[in-house]
């Protein structure tokens, strides 16, 4: 209980949330919207399993939006080209992942900040795509909305991916020893230098992975209507950031999971549709998101300063 | 680096009165369980050298950073040129004259010297306005002031590391210093170059100043003090002035226990040679020709000064920095070590120095962090499975005597003792054949201490080859059944597990051993 405080506590956080809503706004519990909303954060809840892996290794990775923006319109275009869906879908994860290999690549094999690495790809790749499609939607073809089943099964098989991935992979992080490894690494380099780990291949491995996730992402997200959106993975890697960061992983590398930052994505996604439901205006959702990621991190701050002090 | 004749101009008045410029009365301080100081008095006099002496863990650190402000005592008196001083921090220590130069100097690599000097002594303020030339104008007459001919414009990384010290100096005495701390001042530094600081250091004498001065190197101790100084276990065996000791009684009186009794007596005859280095060199760490047998079943002990290549040593042989010259041969069978990752495979383990930062994962739970660097022996099929992990752990935490309050408690919860266990268990669980240690027991209270070494013992009576490395003299000699003494980045003697201190010291200052 105590190991999982911060967890537990933005559980507890949602959970008064969707209580305040059952109580004020029960027309928030809708089944037919409340399964949009789902389905519209399976992707971003996609991105945010690879957010934390390259959190809790120590790193950012601030480019994941604009590789998914870049990895929707390929995707659209090789559809577009009536590629079938079962060549599409690879072609995005791989395109991802070469992305995430160049991040990689710079910074684990060069030693480069992730932070200054990540915010250079960011800006080449959005503003390349600028460039190269002018902000031009892509129509799909026909067949490809909701993988061509209807929206109903479209919808679920969305949230069934998003949710079967999270388990996989918080399974694989508790149960392989690579999981292990990028909590050595996110907690201390050296020390897992020294523990006969390669930090250097793990961290690249984390990236890759980061990237493929955010190119199925982006798959995810361009199935879901008639039109790819160029600008559709635009605030992602923030709001990404936000849900793991609220969802108990710390900043500072080898610590939290991804089932917090499952929870933390679910307490940011609920801000915005409560407030609809409460007649605020919508205007406030970001500032209040704000302030949940404020509190979060002065949480945790408070919570590390009193663990320095005890040791000393 | 040079010193002009004389020290021209410096204004430290020389003090007439002989009331002593800091007294410590009955001063006492804890961390946590550990009584690193129990009840310590001290006096400083102006115009005196008064060295520090005792072994790693005796309190030295712990009574420098009480005079320096750093740390708060719990209990006692601190009286500075007979005022009394309560609440010292570093900054009301400074303004006391108080100043302290570390092994390591600690200026900033990318200011000018002149920058770096302004820091120091200049008002803070951040809107204050920088009158460049008169900071450059003081710089200049600071240094020639000690005789240092740096220029105020080099950037401070471009010093060599006694250049370093010497900025550090200016910058004490451009604050007025009249007590002046230097912790093992010539650790890194050629006996040419520590020549030349001794003479800064009696010139400062001479005008009033009182320098407290740390050092193991003992003969420095000798020339250059006027009292000595000697704290053992946090507790001060009393001041004796220095010309009536010498070096053995010295010796003595910091050890000061019968080591034969306080160690586990050897067991067993050793077995065959289990690790054997030739003419093994790394230049990235400044070893080179070294020439070693360890034989299963005896703890090796090597000896050495700081900075004589033994942690260097033991980097290459385990493939953090590989040996880049010589053969290294595991029983018998060449081997070349390029990673960790080959090392564990053949059978070799190093539990690194600096065990908070280093030996284990703080943020992990204890169960996690043993079974780190043996994966691949306990889960070959990849997957990690957890009762497997946790009967190893638990097994494990009873075989070391782990006192923590389970398997899944993070490693950061643990005293430094049981955090050095769990060091050692990560080790043991890759089923070692040589195990290599850095200072083990550096840090680590008396009751564990012992317990570690009596587990070290009983690895070896299992037939385990162990090299330990320490800079804990006393240790060394009472654990050890051969010694290895480094100096300069090779094997400077070997010395029989019998050998005398004097012997020991001798090899690693590099003297020949007569007059014992």
């Amino acid at each position: 209980m105590k190991r999982y405080f911060l967890e537990v506590s933005v559980a507890l956080a949602l959970g008064a949330v969707l209580l305040a809503l059952a109580v004020f706004a029960p027309a928030f519990y809708q089944p037919q919207p409340l399964l949009s909303l789902a389905a519209r954060e399976a992707p971003t809840l996609v991105v945010a399993c690879g957010m934390a892996l390259v959190i809790i290794c120590r790193h950012i990775d601030i480019s994941l939006g604009a590789q998914f923006s870049v990895c929707s319109v390929c995707a659209g275009l090789l559809a577009s080209m009536h590629w079938p869906l079962v060549l599409v879908l690879p072609a995005s994860i791989l395109l991802g992942a070469i992305f995430g290999a160049i991040n990689g690549a710079l910074v684990a094999g060069l030693g480069l900040p992730s932070i200054v690495v990540t915010l250079a790809t960011m800006a080449t790749w959005r503003e390349s795509l600028r460039w190269w499609r002018e902000g031009v939607w892509v129509d799909l073809p026909d067949g490809l909305q909701w993988f061509g089943l209807s929206q109903f099964a479209g919808q679920w098989t969305l949230i069934l991916v998003a949710l079967t991935l999270l388990a996989a992979l918080a399974l694989a992080m508790r149960h392989l020893a690579a999981g292990r490894f990028i909590y050595a690494v996110g907690s201390d380099t050296e020390a897992a230098r020294l523990a006969g780990i390669r930090p250097q291949r793990v961290t690249f491995g984390v990236f890759v992975l980061a990237g493929a996730l955010a190119g199925l992402a982006a798959m995810m997200n361009v199935i879901q209507s008639p039109q790819v959106d160029p600008n559709s993975g635009t605030g992602l890697e923030l709001k990404t950031i936000a849900a793991v960061v609220v969802g108990g992983v710390a900043i500072s590398g080898g610590r939290g999971n991804l089932w917090g930052a499952f929870a933390g994505l679910l307490l940011l996604a609920c801000v915005g549709p409560a407030l609809t439901h409460l007649h605020v205006e919508p205007y406030w959702d970001k500032a209040i998101q704000g302030a949940v990621i404020l509190l979060a991190v002065v949480a945790d701050g408070l919570r590390r300063r009193r663990k320095h002090s005890n040791c000393r | 680096m040079t010193f002009q004749g004389g020290f021209l101009g410096l204004s430290v008045k020389r003090e007439t009165s002989m009331s002593p410029l800091l007294r410590l009365d009955s001063v006492t301080k804890s961390f946590g369980a550990v009584r690193a100081l129990k009840g310590v008095s001290f006096d400083l006099r102006p115009g005196e050298v008064h060295a520090l002496v005792g072994e790693n863990g005796a309190g030295k650190s712990t009574l420098i950073k009480i005079i320096t402000g750093a740390h708060p005592p719990d209990s006692g008196a601190i009286e500075i040129a007979g005022a009394p001083v309560r609440h010292l921090n570093p900054a009301a220590a400074r303004q006391l004259r108080i100043a302290c130069i570390y092994q390591q100097p600690a200026l900033f690599a990318d200011l000018t010297v002149a920058e770096a000097i302004a820091l120091r002594l200049e008002p803070p303020g951040g809107l204050r306005r920088v009158i460049w030339s008169e900071r450059h104008a003081r710089a200049v007459q600071l240094l020639s002031q000690i005789g240092a001919r740096i220029s105020p414009d080099t950037e401070v990384s471009q010093l060599s590391a006694p250049e370093q010290q010497l900025v550090e100096i200016t910058c004490a005495l451009g604050g007025g210093a009249r007590i002046l701390i230097l912790d093992e001042p010539t650790a890194s530094l050629t006996r040419k170059e520590a020549e030349l600081l001794f003479a800064l250091v009696r010139h400062l004498r001479s005008t009033g100043v009182g320098i407290i001065y740390i050092s193991h190197r003992l003969e420095e101790i000798f020339t250059l003090a006027d009292r000595v100084t000697v704290l053992r276990d946090g507790v001060s065996l009393g001041t004796r002035i220095a010309g009536e000791l010498d070096e053995t009684a010295l010796i003595k009186l910091m050890i000061g226990r019968d080591v034969s009794q306080l160690y586990p007596p050897a067991e067993g005859e050793p077995g065959e040679t289990a690790l054997s280095l030739r003419d093994v060199g790394c230049a990235a760490g400044g070893v080179h020709h070294v020439s070693l047998d360890i034989r299963a079943g005896e703890i090796l002990g090597l000896a050495g000064l700081v900075g004589a290549g033994r942690t260097e040593l033991a980097r290459a042989l385990f493939g953090i920095t590989p040996a880049d010259s010589g053969e290294v041969r595991r029983s018998g069978e060449r081997v070349d070590i390029q990673s960790p990752q080959k090392a564990i495979a053949c059978g070799i383990a190093y539990v690194p120095e600096d065990r908070r930062r280093h030996g284990v994962i703080l943020e992990m739970p204890i169960a996690a962090n043993i079974t780190l660097a043996a994966h691949s022996r306990l889960f070959p099929a990849a997957w990690l499975r957890l009762g497997v992990e946790q009967s190893v752990a638990c097994e494990m935490m009873r075989n070391l005597d782990v006192r923590a309050s389970g398997p899944d408690a993070p490693a950061r919860s643990l005293s430094g003792g049981n955090q050095q266990k769990v060091a050692l268990a990560r080790w043991l669980a890759t089923q070692p054949k040589v195990l290599i240690l850095d200072e083990p027991t550096q840090g680590v209270d008396v009751g564990a201490k012992s317990e570690i070494h009596r587990i070290l013992r009983r690895l070896a009576g299992a037939g385990m080859a162990v090299l330990m490395i320490s800079s804990d003299l006393p240790e060394i000699l009472g654990m050890s059944d051969r010694i290895a003494v480094m100096r300069g980045g090779t094997i400077a003697a070997m010395l029989p597990g019998r050998a005398s201190a004097h012997e020991v010291m001798a090899a690693a200052l590099g003297q020949p051993a007569t007059g014992l």
